[in-house]
């Protein structure tokens, strides 16, 4: 893994440092960190839909989270910030990864129907799970780590549809509160990883903008132990 | 009719190969005046020879069986094949030997945002030349590279590659940890590492000493503050990396070299001083080099080495992306 070979992405490492946001469930936790820090987020608060907050010294890039690896390993982002859900499904996407921000706290489970054997039954007579999931490279890892078989079923919409419909016998998917699950009448049988937000940084950036990158980090580390 | 070529390869057309023609030439020009001859080696080679230089690209080799049965492999790489060309045709040569090269090489990589499975690399490697010297010539000529590829704005990062191994045998980490601290390192992993190095046993303080170097990057005064951390194998590596520095300074040729002890590079058969290029309009490393004083023992002739390969396409990039900064500038 990690073998460099030539490439032609060709974004520039110009002008301010470009910071990638993730937009949804992370926004409201990375905009509140990044005022802690003292970085002006108020124009990403307003009712702009803009996606590109430009200031002196930083510029915010808002992005959905999925998408943070992308640009920040090409450059077209200096750093970023991101789920450790996103960096582990995207592992093979060269980015640093040099802080752990510690909100934005979720769990990577595997679910099923409540008071249904059906897991644990597929595996043991069919020799096989099928597995839903947004996340097909952590659920196979998992299953491979655990010396099982598994069949993944990469779906887009709301995952807990798949078991609930045959498509699945149970899914792999981050959970924050838990409520989705009970809702859908299905439960967590197994913790995978528990995952939180990170500072990224591409790998060019980090050495030719160290000064800024390392200033920013410090902030960031002070903005989250408070 | 559209007739398709494997993932990771591609055609070019005449105006791209006219560019990239006219920067071959003025490489190549640049590497023979300063006395390395070119030379050409077979893409194909057996892969029990490649594997005895670096097992660690076997992982993304590509393999195949000729007409007799025999394993043969795409080079991944240009330094393998010429430290197997001198061991077999310059055995007992007066050195220092210089080579250099412009050619093809292959990796069976995932092939996606532009990564290519075949990519041609321009680079010269220096037989039998030792540190520091050695590596102050092949900087110096990587320097003049860069100015004639016009690229005025990149930075040659030059870091050692035994610093870890050796840190981490100085806090005794287990033998069996020690690959997957090196990885994280490699990746600059550090929510990672910090926890690798906390399973291996090693202390808090010793940890952050870890991470607190391997972010440490920029001019002269990053080896005053790597030494202030102290410790033997900071104060070795340190000590190369200054002398090699202090030479280049002394030659007017430290401008655009930044020192950088967070450097790891993922080939196996590096030792000693290694070298990345970057250029601020690419946020991909444009090539990279370093010492390899183990790797022509391997082939039966003890010898030192270094040298560098730049990625050709990525350089060419950098060449068009810079357009509008130099038009600036002028």
């Amino acid at each position: 893994m990690n073998v460099e070979v030539a490439g032609t992405a060709a974004p520039k490492l110009d002008g301010p440092l470009k910071l990638a946001v993730p937009r949804g469930a992370l926004l409201e936790g990375t905009l509140d960190v990044l005022d802690a820090a003292g970085i002006d987020t108020a124009a990403v608060r307003g009712e702009s839909r803009a996606l590109i907050f430009p200031s002196e010294r930083i510029t915010l890039v808002t992005m959905r989270p999925s998408d943070v690896p992308t640009y920040v390993e090409a450059g077209a982002a200096d750093v970023g910030i991101t789920g450790k859900d996103v960096l582990l499904e995207q592992s093979d996407r060269l980015v640093y990864e040099l802080l752990d921000l510690g909100y934005g706290r979720c769990r990577m489970v595997l679910a099923g129907r409540k008071g249904d054997e059906r897991l644990g039954e597929a595996q043991r007579r069919l020799g096989m799970t099928r597995i839903a999931t947004k996340y097909p490279r952590i659920a196979e890892r998992h299953f491979e780590a655990t010396g099982r078989q598994v069949e993944t079923i990469e779906v887009k919409g709301s995952v807990e549809l798949a078991p609930l419909t045959g498509l699945a016998d149970g899914i792999v998917d981050l959970v924050a509160t838990g409520r989705t699950l009970e809702e859908n009448e299905l439960e967590v049988r197994e913790e995978i990883v528990e995952c939180t937000a990170r500072f990224v940084a591409n790998r060019v950036a980090h050495k030719l903008r160290a000064a800024e990158i390392d200033e920013l980090m410090a902030k960031l580390r002070g903005a989250v132990a408070r | 009719m559209i007739h398709p070529i494997p993932p990771g390869t591609r055609d070019i057309l005449p105006d791209e190969m006219r560019e990239l023609r006219r920067l071959h030439l003025a490489l190549i020009e640049v590497f023979e005046a300063r006395g390395y001859g070119e030379v050409a080696t077979p893409a194909i080679e057996y892969d029990e020879v490649l594997a005895r230089g670096d097992g660690r690209t076997a992982d993304s080799a590509y393999r195949f069986f000729d007409e007799r049965g025999d394993l043969l492999a795409l080079r991944s790489d240009m330094t393998v094949p010429i430290a197997r060309l001198v061991a077999g045709r310059y055995a007992g040569a007066e050195t220092p030997l210089r080579f250099c090269y412009l050619a093809n090489a292959y990796r069976a990589v995932r092939p996606q945002r532009g990564q290519m499975r075949e990519f041609a690399q321009a680079g010269v490697e220096l037989i039998g030349a030792p540190a520091p010297d050695g590596t102050v010539e092949v900087v110096q000529v990587l320097e003049a590279a860069l100015d004639a590829a016009g690229l005025d704005r990149a930075v040659i990062g030059l870091g050692d590659a035994d610093l870890f191994r050796q840190l981490l045998s100085e806090l005794d980490a287990p033998e069996e940890a020690r690959a997957a601290i090196l990885g994280r390192l490699a990746t600059h992993d550090l929510v990672g590492l910090e926890a690798e190095l906390g399973e291996a046993g090693i202390g808090d303080e010793q940890v952050a000493t870890c991470v607190a170097l391997s972010q440490l990057r920029g001019g002269r005064e990053v080896l005053e503050q790597a030494r202030a951390i102290g410790g033997g194998a900071v104060e070795r590596a340190t000590a190369r990396i200054g002398e090699t520095y202090e030479a280049l300074e002394a030659r007017g040729a430290a401008g655009r070299v930044q020192v950088d002890l967070g450097l790891l590079r993922d080939l196996g058969y590096y030792s000693g001083a290694i070298l990345e290029v970057y250029d601020p309009a690419l946020g991909h490393v444009l090539g990279g080099g370093g010492r390899y004083d183990g790797l022509l023992q391997r082939f039966g002739v003890d010898l030192p080495a270094a040298g560098f390969a730049l990625y050709l396409e990525r350089v060419h990039v950098a060449q068009m992306e810079e357009e509008p900064s130099r038009e600036e500038g002028s």
